[in-house]
């Protein structure tokens, strides 16, 4: 059993936005803010009751109780408001307090229309992330700071815009309409993957607030492989990528927080459930005739998964980026490409092909440049690496980087 | 950046007659070719290969059908690329695959209507 200081954290994280999607849905988006009130108060009467008397038995729905009964005295104050104000107006008189429904069904489909109002495309992709964080998993402003490396005032401020914005849109809590489907869904999809990756790929040092934001983002998108209309191959694609990235989460940094790279982690550490789940999703992503990114970075990620080197893993990786880069081009992947084209056809050809891709202010150009001079050229292989370190912000890339040229000089 | 249309045009009949491991070795070339002008983000549209079936139609009626047996080189394909100048769009296809089998990539400048 969970002990008493954690259970209510715990219960936040869980409960707090399925609470705040389903009143929302039920008050209206415009009403979000006291939708989240009433989230709040219901975990504030937690603590200060749960502290004086105990657990009750059954803590998730003692608050679905408690949240309940607080909605429903917001609603006749709101009615008894609206009478006086407004007394003209007396057929509204009798308005009855709607049912709350918090059933396991209508808390997931307030939480699906939830995710397409939020990932609306009225707003920008940072706010889309940061309001997702808030509204969809619980997450605190400081918390959601500390994720962008930025202050609580950039963040409060960048949600309040964000609901204006959305607000005037008039976004209401809905599903799409089947046509618009497939668009909303790709925006949504977009904001799942950035947010898996500001997690997976982020500079903070809080592992397990990186490792929250890896686990909400899939728990996200496995909300949407359970609903019949947004359960395409992209989004199995999508959740297939993200288990595979995240079964090497514990493998990429050491105990001192420092990243450890992928030829030398600890391979006992690689989460085979996950490599597991994520096949699963995978397979089931092959049923349809369209493949999109999402394919391709999972089909990569697939094969990241296989421990032993071989001709035909580079071969497979070299061709998916392949693939990939004329589905989106994108910088890290063409840098990526060109390592598994070394590893595939060898660091010649690759050094040829890397000398044309006019990088010269990406870091990591720079270290691809380093690794493919390795053995060739040691001597223009420490320069590059020397370039990257001047160009690198991270203290963490720095390390690595510094490391690697210290190998290089002491081989000489 | 202006857009370029690559026509690939060869003895396609060749093509027909290769192995499944000398199609597959092609197929490899050809992405790997065309995954290093996408790497370089001069890629616009990666285009499509073109079926050696077809029919030309000509004024009063004349229609003649496909495979043009009558030309040696039949258009294969076609990929849309991006580059400054014509100069640099015929550097990006000097190392087409079409090359290798005595192919020859026909590069025009798109005029965007």
């Amino acid at each position: 059993m969970m002990e008493e200081k954690e259970l209510l954290p715990h219960l936040f994280r869980t409960e707090y936005s399925k609470i705040t999607a389903v009143l929302c849905k039920l008050l209206g988006f415009e009403h979000l803010d006291i939708a989240e009130d009433i989230a709040s108060e219901t975990f504030l009467s937690a603590s200060e009751l749960w502290g004086l008397k105990g657990l009750p038995e059954n803590p998730a729905a003692w608050l679905y109780t408690v949240a309940k009964n607080k909605a429903k005295n917001h609603l006749k104050h709101r009615a008894v408001f609206q009478q006086k104000v407004s007394v003209q107006l007396s057929q509204a008189a009798t308005s009855e307090v709607p049912e709350i429904d918090l059933s396991v069904q209508n808390i997931k489909d307030s939480q699906l229309q939830m995710m397409f109002a939020v990932c609306h495309p009225a707003i920008s992709i940072e706010s889309q992330i940061g309001l997702a964080l808030r509204v969809l998993c619980g997450f605190g402003i400081e918390e959601i700071a500390d994720a962008f490396l930025t202050s609580k005032d950039t963040i409060n401020k960048r949600l309040l815009r964000a609901k204006e914005k959305l607000r005037e849109e008039n976004i209401a809590i809905a599903f799409p309409d089947a046509a618009q489907i497939p668009g909303r869904l790709e925006a949504v999809l977009r904001t799942l993957y950035l947010l898996f990756n500001e997690g997976y790929f982020s500079a903070s040092h809080d592992h397990s607030l990186r490792k929250d934001l890896c686990l909400e983002a899939m728990r996200l998108t496995f909300l949407l492989t359970e609903n019949e209309a947004t359960d395409t191959p992209a989004v199995n694609a999508l959740i297939a990528l993200m288990s595979f990235q995240a079964s090497r989460f514990e493998a990429r940094t050491d105990d001192s927080g420092d990243t450890v790279l992928y030829d030398d982690q600890d391979t006992s550490l690689w989460d085979e459930d996950l490599v597991q789940q994520g096949q699963f999703f995978l397979n089931k992503a092959s049923e349809g005739t369209t493949a999109s990114k999402y394919h391709f970075e999972a089909g990569i990620a697939y094969w990241h998964t296989i421990k032993t080197d071989t001709r035909e893993k580079w071969e497979n990786i070299l061709q998916l980026y392949n693939h990939l880069l004329t589905v989106e081009y994108s910088p890290i992947a063409a840098l990526n490409r060109t390592y598994a084209l070394s590893r595939a056809n060898g660091k010649e050809v690759a050094l040829q092909e890397a000398k044309k891709l006019s990088l010269n202010d990406h870091y990591q150009y720079h270290l691809l440049l380093g690794e493919l001079y390795t053995g060739i050229d040691n001597r223009s292989a420490c320069s590059a690496l020397e370039r990257a370190l001047a160009l690198s912000h991270s203290s963490a890339d720095k390390k690595i980087i510094s490391q690697k040229i210290q190998q290089l000089t002491g081989n000489d | 950046m202006k857009n370029f249309l690559f026509l690939y045009r060869a003895d396609f009949s060749l093509a027909a007659q290769r192995s499944p491991e000398e199609m597959q070795a092609n197929t490899k070339k050809w992405m790997d070719w065309i995954g290093g002008i996408a790497a370089q983000n001069k890629l616009a549209d990666r285009g499509n290969r073109l079926e050696q079936t077809g029919m030309v139609i000509r004024p009063n009626n004349v229609v003649t059908d496909g495979p043009f047996t009558e030309i040696k080189e039949t258009l294969g394909g076609y990929t849309v690329i991006q580059a400054n100048s014509l100069e640099e769009a015929a550097e990006l296809a000097k190392g087409c695959p079409v090359l290798a089998v005595g192919g020859n990539v026909e590069i025009r400048e798109i005029s965007v209507l």
